[in-house]
């Protein structure tokens, strides 16, 4: 449904002597099989949403190739607008007009007739819990409305491949969770194509069969999210020795089952009377380093063991916590962007990749 | 045909949106009336140092041009709102015509800028104006021109800023100069030569001379001829850069 390949863009910030080149997307590989629901996950500022409007028509890459629903997105550009959806970031009903008018217009710009429109977006606010809302206006509307109001709109003509750019930014739990049925049902009742980005870590992990990580503008991996969390981060074993004296040799035990220290994993880490390592998996693990622990006579105050986070895989896979990635981003951004950056946790408390866009 | 259908669905939905919310439509109008009932009673004294013989036929093209330009210039500030909201890129990412996108645009301005040159000529005739019906068709299809020009200007002007506090004073930068320069108030020839020289460059003041021209029925006059040719060239010149701008980044 998706093929990129060596997908390049690049923007100019500055003037004069300060101009400089700057790689918002650098030489990206994507494949996205059909029936796939794929998490577009990295920081802001990492190249996502760049990427989706090149894949979606709305930018011409700097170079690299990319076919999407079959077509190439420079060559064929109006056949590729013809087969997908597009929910942006900001939506694209207007706040002032009517929510059915704005349908509507949008799904007969698709060459589609004016009963067929009309059916298909009643349909649709059915489906989206959006009914008796036909003639409301948008700003009216609260904000999950407005997105479900949104999505509508790029599911008017029926594409089999439907991109959503951050759909649940600034909604709050309830609302969050209620798009994320919509989204999921996308695939089991329409058997829609769903390429989404997002900087919500537990978003991707909720809603894709498949997360792909972009940060810099490079894809540091794609995989499923157990398996990104399995062979790149690893459990954490957390143990706590009873007696400080036993923790040298606590450390030894847990090393000869731990993953060895590589990018982004630091071995074991010694913290007080607290011994802490990565291993692939813990289930596995934990009965013989417990009886290994206990033939030494190592007596633990406790154990515990913390699945992966895929904020555990980007540590693992750049070598920067998200914080560092924030940082980062401040630094080399500045100026060289005008959008501003994203808070650590959303109004929701919801874990986010942070940095500037 | 499918260029038509697109432009219109995107016109309907213009339109729609101006009626909803009528009041710059009507600011818009209220600003001509109100010269034309305020101040055109000024010129009836000084009609003959004017070189004109009737106080409104000589001023009612100047409001005309003047609703084509400074009316036209501020269709940009909408679409500003609408990409804000993403709406345009809701609608690039459609099949549509990217040209058919503008041309929907520039039909409600045109529309809308005829509704209001039919009741400033109405009134004017109301008032004591003495134009013959060609030359006042000719007239308002000058201002159409004009309009047309400067509404697909404005709306490539708020593409390309994105900002209303950016376009604002570019806009107020260029509709001083052109306002005093281009004899909308008063006749440019009664000015010293200098002045006379520097708005020959202007070409809204020759446009407002055609105008003025096709409202006195003097279709040999040369200034007909010439502000015609300005008013169809600057209006081919506005919608390549409209149409480019509509499609840059996005074919």
């Amino acid at each position: 449904m998706i093929e990129a390949r060596r997908l390049v863009q690049t923007f100019h910030a500055g003037r004069g002597k300060a101009r400089r080149e700057i790689r918002a997307v650098d030489e990206v590989d994507l494949d996205v099989a059909e029936g796939e629901v794929v998490g577009f996950l990295g920081p802001n500022g990492a190249g996502k949403t760049t990427t989706l409007r090149m894949l979606t028509t709305l930018l011409r890459p700097t170079s690299g190739t990319a076919r999407v629903a079959g077509y190439d997105v420079v060559a064929d550009s109006v056949e590729v607008r013809r087969r997908i959806g597009y929910v942006s970031q900001v939506g694209g009903a207007f706040s002032a007009a009517r929510a059915g008018d704005e349908v509507m217009d949008h799904g007969m710009l698709y060459g589609r007739s004016r009963r067929e429109v009309k059916a298909r977006g009643k349909e649709l606010f059915e489906q989206f819990q959006l009914d008796g809302l036909w003639d409301r206006m948008p700003k009216t509307m609260s904000g999950g409305q407005k997105r479900r109001l949104d999505i509508v709109m790029g599911l008017i003509h029926d594409p089999t491949l439907v991109f959503l750019d951050e759909p649940t930014t600034g909604l709050d739990p309830q609302a969050r969770a209620n798009l994320w049925q919509h989204i999921a049902e996308l695939r089991t009742n329409r058997g829609a194509t769903v390429f989404l980005t997002t900087h919500y870590l537990d978003e991707a992990d909720a809603l894709s069969d498949r997360i792909v990580i972009i940060d810099q503008g490079r894809i540091v991996a794609s995989d499923t999210a157990d398996n990104l969390k399995n062979e790149v981060a690893g459990d954490l074993i957390d143990l706590e020795v009873a007696d400080v004296v036993h923790v040298p040799i606590a450390a030894e035990t847990l090393r000869a089952v731990a993953e060895p220290p590589s990018h982004g994993i630091r071995g074991v880490e010694v913290d007080g009377t607290h011994v802490r390592a990565r291993v692939r998996r813990a289930g596995r693990v934990v009965p013989g380093l417990l009886r290994n622990l206990d033939h030494d006579g190592i007596v633990l105050d406790a154990i515990e063991v913390h699945r992966p986070t895929l904020d555990d895989v980007f540590l693992t896979l750049t070598g920067r916590s998200l914080r560092d990635a924030e940082a980062g981003h401040r630094t080399s951004a500045d100026g060289a962007s005008g959008a501003g950056d994203a808070a650590d946790h959303d109004s929701s408390g919801t874990p986010v990749l942070t940095g500037a866009e | 045909m499918r260029f038509l259908r697109e432009s219109f669905v995107v016109f309907r939905r213009q339109l729609r949106m101006n009626l909803r919310n009528p009041a710059w439509v009507i600011i818009g109008m209220m600003q001509p009336v109100l010269y034309l009932l305020l101040f055109g009673p000024l010129l009836k004294p000084l009609v003959q140092q004017l070189g004109a013989t009737n106080a409104y036929t000589f001023f009612v093209p100047g409001m005309l041009a003047q609703l084509g330009i400074f009316g036209a210039f501020f269709a940009g500030f909408s679409l500003i709102g609408e990409w804000r909201e993403g709406v345009i890129e809701a609608e690039r990412v459609t099949p549509a015509n990217r040209t058919a996108l503008l041309a929907g645009r520039l039909w409600r301005d045109l529309i809308q800028l005829l509704v209001q040159a039919l009741i400033l000529v109405g009134l004017g005739y109301a008032m004591g104006m003495d134009a013959p019906l060609r030359g006042v068709v000719l007239g308002i299809l000058l201002t159409l021109a004009i309009g047309g020009a400067c509404a697909a200007s404005s709306n490539a002007l708020a593409l390309t800023t994105k900002s209303e506090d950016v376009m604002a004073p570019i806009v107020n930068m260029v509709m001083m100069p052109v306002l005093l320069l281009s004899g909308i108030l008063l006749p440019m020839t009664i000015g010293p030569s200098w002045l006379i020289r520097v708005s020959d460059f202007v070409p809204f003041r020759h446009i407002v001379d055609a105008i003025r021209a096709a409202f006195r029925d003097d279709f040999s006059s040369s200034s007909l001829l010439a502000g015609s040719l300005w008013a169809v060239s600057l209006l081919a010149l506005s919608l390549w850069w409209g149409t480019s701008t509509f499609r840059k980044e996005n074919p």
